[in-house]
């Protein structure tokens, strides 16, 4: 009789994602002051991070993430392309107007009604006023350019628009957000919002903030963009993922951002 | 190869035990992974050696094996004696070379 039950519960649990609480950890959590990386009920993702990872984002040399700010750095005064020109020429070379950029991206271009954010940017100004060749997403270099120029609003906070010539991207990402896909049949709300601060198997639950991308993960071992985490997302609950810089993950991105609304923004942050 | 980043405080007094710091940007590939399309192992290539020199002498050194993660950071302690350059040299397998320089004043 035994024998029998376990039969049956052994496969209903490995075949579902199973969620399961530390009480201790939580307890632990509400004492702590995150000072401005929470606000309200919105945490950012580091203070769901084990304090090793924190310290290691804490530190700026420590940090690796900081070595793309730097190439970024560099790659901000190289020249390229047929114009001659560099993100300086522009822009100046301190890339002081770059400050409080990360903090209202992605936003809706008005000259096309095109949701942007800051990589496809990146390129508008590469392709149109370098008369360079875009970077491919997620390469190097628009890793680190875009690490770069989100580093210039570090500690501003996220205030993403959201009405206007925005809301039916927002109100697209927003779908997304809570649409159930995959063979596992889960939304982003059903990790990120309901069970937040659980495990999910050894992980820990963040609430899925975006204010510390491009983010150095330990897991990869480099620097990686939002839509990669968003295809990691999809591709565990077994779902399709799409393209990076696709239309449902700009939309998910910019509708990310609002949730994080007031979080300071942390690029390079290191997560695990 | 790629950039490295060393913390050497500006100024230290003599016989000071003083804290450096060594971050240098390497993918550390461990030669266990496939490459996905051709089903062939990609070669090992992490870095192995890694060298410090003070004022010509070395000072420190370590030889470095699988299971170390990409973009190793390094920690250590050394007594300051005289004014000099501290080299740090890393190799890795491929046989290239990273180096940097900082130098060292005595007040």
């Amino acid at each position: 009789m035994k024998l029998t039950k376990m039969k049956i519960a052994a496969p209903l649990l490995s075949g579902a994602l199973v969620f399961a609480v530390s009480a201790a950890a939580l307890a632990a959590d509400k004492k702590m002051n995150w000072g401005d990386k929470q606000v309200g009920e919105i945490r950012s993702g580091y203070t769901y991070a084990a304090p090793e990872t924190r310290s290691m984002q804490d530190d700026d040399f420590a940090n690796p993430g900081m070595v793309w700010t730097d190439d970024g750095k560099a790659l901000w005064g190289k020249k390229d392309g047929k114009a001659g020109k560099s993100c300086a020429s522009c822009h100046g070379a301190d890339a002081a107007d770059m400050k409080g950029v990360a903090t209202v991206y992605p936003r809706v271009d008005e000259r096309t009604g095109k949701l942007e954010n800051i990589e496809s940017q990146i390129n508008f100004c590469r392709e149109k006023r370098m008369d360079a060749k875009g970077w491919k997403l997620e390469s190097n270099e628009m890793l680190a350019m875009t690490v770069f120029v989100r580093h210039q609003s570090r500690g501003m906070k996220m205030n993403v628009a959201t009405d206007g010539a925005a809301k039916p991207f927002y109100e697209q990402g927003k779908e997304f957000y809570y649409a159930r896909r995959g063979m596992l049949d889960m939304s982003c709300a059903q990790c990120h919002e309901t069970n937040a601060g659980m495990k999910a198997r050894a992980n820990t639950l963040s609430q899925g903030q975006s204010n510390g991308f491009p983010t150095y993960r330990l897991k990869w071992q480099k620097v990686g963009s939002i839509h990669r985490r968003f295809r990691g997302c999809n591709k565990q609950v077994r779902a399709t993922p799409y393209k990076a810089g696709s239309s449902e993950y700009l939309a998910l991105e910019l509708y990310l951002a609002s949730r994080g609304k007031g979080l300071p923004v942390e690029t390079p942050a290191v997560r695990n | 190869m790629a950039k490295a980043r060393v913390k050497v405080p500006a100024s230290v007094k003599k016989g000071e035990v003083f804290e450096i710091k060594a971050l240098v940007k390497h993918k550390m590939e461990t030669g266990q992974r496939k490459d996905r399309k051709t089903g062939q192992k990609i070669p090992r290539d992490i870095i192995n050696k890694f060298q410090v020199t003070y004022g010509g002498k070395e000072v420190f050194s370590s030889d470095w094996n699988p299971a170390v993660a990409a973009n190793p950071y390094i920690a250590f302690f050394l007594r300051a004696e005289a004014s000099g350059d501290i080299k740090f040299k890393w190799t890795d397998d491929k046989g290239k070379t990273t180096e940097e320089t900082a130098k060292l004043t005595i007040s």
